[in-house]
């Protein structure tokens, strides 16, 4: 038996601890989607309409360079949030995101979400917060790699 | 500490040799593992090879320029010479890099403590049939292999299951790529990370700490063994016990400036240990979770 979309997103972490009304908002602006190995799920420039919550395989986020191709930057799998930009102005894509494998995941519709948070601010903040949770990892994880760690002396 | 193989130089034979006096091995093959990382496969000249417990260090003499602190890369179960996995990075450790088939080396040792996975430590906090979590840095891997050795064989005999998770600064730099082979192929869980890809990379970009959710341990029954730069052990360790390992089945390696190798000058200090005598593996819960986010003064 196919799973509902309820069910879809509730299994994702950023739906944790979300109440059911919240999950129904959440609801009105997700559909099921896939994407081939090598497909983008966003491009670099292009309006920031949608963003993913990955449900199965994984996803680098590139930025191309004219010398050096395609550079990724970082990878994310399942219960990762592919794409911040639909939460503020001017809603354009920083970065591609590719499948580097078939992937699995519920595309929410941006616009549509903005526009429930602020309609209902306290889905809003709730929806804000799980995503600034997120944020926050990849912004730390982001940090350490700027350190260089592994190009240091510190073990021998 | 399990360890009794620990030298301890009022039962050495008299003139401390191993324990103060180098012994002379020599270097029977050596292979260059990255651009900066060599190992060293070393034979005594005479008496007995030396016993290692993984996670153990030796003082490897590089002559005429200086000692310095070497963990061995080789497992118990390894039927070769003792091996040392030596970064270049400074005088010593260039010296010794450069140190080809034929040539003697001094070899103290073994010190420390180790990773806690032999089969006559009754006491172990890592051996309880739990999934076992391996997390290194960089060549942090090394003192880490016999350990994953062990643990690999152990499994395959009913043991946890491993997890190995590897996070390296690029895909050049990552060591023991036919282990990592070897240990998947014998049913452990090989993960890797780079911080920055190569054009032909196609796996994980980013910190190690991402492989965690991707791993699919038991987190409720799971012990960590954890080796590479300080912070990469904190953070490492943090997101073990946040994902709800129990701290004090996390062991990691510390290293200070190892001199003596015996507890005696000091210079290895951090706070109440004396990291040659009481490293350098320690468990985690307790003091060195403070040690390890509070400044050294």
């Amino acid at each position: 038996m196919s799973e509902s979309m309820a069910d879809l997103v509730r299994s994702h972490p950023v739906a944790a601890g979300l109440g059911d009304d919240a999950v129904a908002l959440l609801v009105g602006c997700a559909k099921n989607v896939a994407f081939n190995a090598d497909e983008l799920l966003i491009s670099e420039g292009a309006s920031a309409d949608t963003f993913y919550l990955l449900r199965r395989g994984h996803v680098a986020i590139e930025v191309h360079s004219p010398e050096r191709g395609a550079l990724v930057i970082e990878t994310v799998g399942p219960g990762a949030v592919v794409g911040w930009s639909w939460l503020v102005p001017p809603y354009r894509w920083t970065f591609d995101a590719r499948a580097l494998e078939p992937v699995g995941a519920i595309a929410i519709d941006g616009a549509c979400l903005r526009t429930k948070a602020l309609s209902d601010p306290a889905f809003g903040f709730a929806m804000l917060s799980k995503v600034s949770v997120e944020l926050l990892e990849r912004l730390q994880a982001t940090r350490l790699r700027l350190l260089d760690l592994y190009g240091r002396t510190d073990v021998q | 500490m399990s360890s009794d193989l620990r030298l301890d130089v009022t039962e050495s034979d008299g003139d401390g040799r191993g324990a103060l006096t180098p012994i002379l091995h020599r270097v029977v093959s050596r292979h260059q593992e990255t651009a900066d990382v060599t190992i060293l496969a070393l034979e005594p000249l005479s008496g007995p090879r030396l016993e290692v417990r993984p996670g153990q260090f030796n003082m490897l003499t590089a002559f005429g320029v200086g000692e310095v602190a070497i963990s061995v890369s080789s497992a118990p179960r390894d039927p070769g010479p003792i091996q040392h996995s030596v970064r270049d990075v400074g005088q010593v450790t260039h010296a010794l890099c450069r140190s080809r088939v034929g040539d003697l080396i001094g070899v103290r040792g073994p010190f420390g403590t180790d990773w806690r996975v032999s089969l006559d430590d009754v006491n172990s906090p890592i051996l309880s049939g739990g999934d076992v979590v391996v997390m290194a840095g960089g060549i942090g891997l090394a003192p880490l292999r016999g350990a994953v050795h062990e643990l690999v064989a152990r499994a395959r005999e009913g043991g946890g299951r491993v997890f190995v998770l590897i996070g390296a600064r690029e895909p050049a730099q990552i060591v023991f790529n036919e282990d990592l082979a070897a240990w998947e192929r014998d049913g452990a869980r090989v993960l890797v990370s780079v911080d920055r890809g190569s054009p032909q990379w196609r796996g994980r970009v980013g910190l190690v700490t991402t492989l965690l959710a991707d791993a699919g341990f038991d987190a409720s029954s799971a012990a960590a063994l954890i080796c590479g730069p300080e912070i990469m052990m904190r953070f490492s360790a943090r997101a073990l016990v946040d994902m709800g390992v129990d701290p004090h089945r996390i062991l990691v390696s510390l290293e200070r400036n190892m001199q003596c190798g015996l507890g005696w000058c000091g210079h290895c200090q951090l706070g109440p240990f004396i990291l040659c005598r009481d490293g350098p593996v320690v468990p985690y819960a307790g003091v060195v979770s403070h040690l390890l986010s509070e400044r050294e003064r």
